[in-house]
């Protein structure tokens, strides 16, 4: 105690040391062990060599192309449509909710208490054919009769667009809530309709909850392949199916490792065009 | 002239209450519809737990029965499951919460050289797709030679808790009043008895809320599990290898009983959270 007292400055690094330590070993270093697996090549039986085999990343983009563009649309997709679902739900809690914004953000995170699985099975069984959504689709035509939804992109976007959408309404509640309501007020004494009040005053301050929400949504979505494996047909299958089979079933332990290394590139290639487009002071004031 | 002008504005304003009742309402009305949506699966995933299933698939409804609740564990495999997912995420949450408390409370009292590292170290974990971060640990754990199991679940699920952790505490730590602990020291506690009398005791809120999200997190967790459990199933692979044959009812039965008790828990929280806030209006 007295040692610590005198090298007071140390404090702080002996608390974050076991953590961080932690973090370096089983966060860090595994991503160093999946990137020289990744230049590794050979098979399971005979072993893998380090070959500096740049050719399983040019490999993997190419045999699996379907598979990543299938990722980033149907990822893209369902965090436009969770945008789209949750943002009026999001405001009225911030400006109406009241009293009973607990219990209604409560509500939003309802779906994570049950687990992710079986909230999926439970779509499943929503969405079967002999299910009542497939047959109100059928009366409106929307689906030809003894058509389907599940086993389509239609069911695996719908999946991840409901299984993330708690990422997406938390921080647009977070940041419409923050909004200083004297500021639209003061929009609609200088004569903007409150339409107008809201496109002008409430949506630019509501950004960082979006560029947050986005993320929070689109990076999971990318790399998720449970409701593809679940809800759609294997020409749905998005390319954690593929990363998950070749490291699980097919043991090609350096292809599966390069598209691992691709996804993550590509979602920071996303990532940062979309943080061009929407500044990146939004970014860093919604990181951490 | 007067007489018939009116009505005609009467009728006016009927019209603008009625658009005014549209606008003040449409939006309660879509939240309405909204949360039933969010809902509508919790709804089937109960329902569906009292259900006799005809065959393998539990997708129609047949027969209501209690059976499934009565024999929860009557499918094998499942009980042992359970007990692995609930030790541990026990334990996951335990040493994620002490070790992230650490650093949230580095993160809040002190200023010190490496931050930014420091905030980008817990920053990452959280932002990387968790398919990549299980296929890391495995590499891993496979170029070490670390038998797949209960130890490389454990260190899978501390790893990611973390970050929530530091995430939760650090949250709840931005009010935190430094002054009590300097009168502490004034009045001659040394820094143990500081931190156990004054530190502790004001931050504990901050890490159960820490400990229940990363107890939530771990349970829930399939992913980085899928990757490194060697043979070991927890709740999560075994709804997911029953998925593949039919998932019998009682994994509905479970899920049920962890939305039941996690609302619980939650519902609480609220209640005292709202308590709190009045109290701290009415002083």
């Amino acid at each position: 105690m007295k040692w610590f007292h005198r090298h007071r400055g140390l404090m702080p690094y002996v608390m974050l040391a076991p953590g961080l330590a932690f973090l370096a070993v089983f966060f860090l270093v595994p991503l160093g062990f999946l990137a020289y697996q990744s230049l590794e090549s050979g098979n399971i039986d005979f072993g893998y060599a380090f070959t500096w085999s740049w050719g399983n990343y040019g490999s993997a983009f190419t045999d699996y192309r379907p598979e990543f563009v299938r990722s980033i649309e149907y990822a893209g997709i369902a965090t436009i449509l969770a945008l789209v679902l949750s943002y009026p739900v999001a405001y009225w809690i911030a400006f109406r909710g009241g009293r009973w914004k607990n219990l209604l953000l409560l509500m939003i995170v309802a779906p994570f208490f049950v687990t992710y699985l079986i909230r999926t099975l439970a779509w499943e069984t929503i969405l079967s054919d002999n299910g009542v959504v497939v047959r109100i689709l059928q009366h409106l035509h929307l689906v030809s009769p003894g058509g389907h939804v599940l086993a389509t992109g239609t069911a695996v976007i719908a999946g991840i667009t409901y299984n993330f959408l708690p990422f997406m309404a938390l921080p647009l509640y977070v940041s419409l809530e923050q909004i200083d309501h004297r500021l639209i007020e003061a929009a609609e004494d200088l004569y903007a309709s409150s339409w107008k009040a809201f496109l002008k005053v409430t949506v630019p301050l509501s950004l960082p909850g979006v560029v947050a929400g986005t993320l929070l949504t689109f990076i999971p979505a990318a790399g998720d392949f449970i409701n593809a494996q679940l809800l759609g047909a294997p020409q749905n299958h998005m390319i954690g199916n593929v990363i998950q089979s070749k490291f699980l079933e097919l043991t090609d332990y350096p292809a599966a490792a390069a598209m691992s290394f691709i996804l993550m590139g590509a979602i920071i290639v996303a990532v940062a065009a979309y943080a061009r487009a929407v500044g990146t002071e939004q970014l860093s004031g919604t990181a951490v | 002239m007067t007489t018939l002008a009116v009505p005609a504005r009467a009728r006016a304003r009927g019209a603008a209450n009625v658009w005014a009742f549209v606008r003040r309402h449409v939006l309660a009305f879509y939240a309405a519809l909204f949360f039933l949506y969010l809902l509508l699966p919790i709804g089937v995933v109960i329902v569906f737990s009292f259900n006799q299933p005809v065959g393998k698939f539990n997708y129609t409804w047949h027969e209501f029965t209690f059976d499934n609740w009565r024999y929860w564990n009557g499918v094998p495999g499942i009980q042992s499951a359970i007990t692995l997912s609930l030790e541990i995420a026990a334990l996951a949450s335990v040493i994620a919460t002490a070790l992230g408390t650490l650093i949230a409370l580095a993160l809040v009292r002190y200023g010190f050289r490496g931050r930014g590292v420091t905030n980008l170290l817990i920053f990452l974990p959280l932002s990387t797709p968790e398919i990549v971060m299980g296929a890391s640990l495995l590499t891993l754990f496979l170029n070490l030679n670390f038998v797949f199991g209960f130890w490389t679940i454990l260190i899978a699920h501390v790893m990611f808790c973390i970050s929530f952790a530091v995430v939760s505490v650090k949250a709840r730590l931005i009010g935190f009043d430094r002054h009590l602990e300097e009168a502490a020291m004034d009045l001659g506690a040394n820094e143990w008895v500081t931190f156990q009398k004054v530190t502790l005791p004001l931050i504990a809120p901050a890490i159960l809320a820490a400990l229940l999200l990363c107890f939530a997190v771990s349970v829930d967790d399939f992913v980085v599990t899928y990757f490194n459990s060697g043979s070991e199933v927890t709740f999560p692979l075994f709804v997911w290898g029953a998925a593949r044959i039919g998932a019998p009812p009682q994994v509905n039965v479970i899920g049920s009983a962890i939305f039941i008790i996690a609302l619980t828990a939650m519902l609480l929280n609220v209640a005292v959270q709202t308590r709190r806030t009045k109290g701290a209006v009415t002083e």
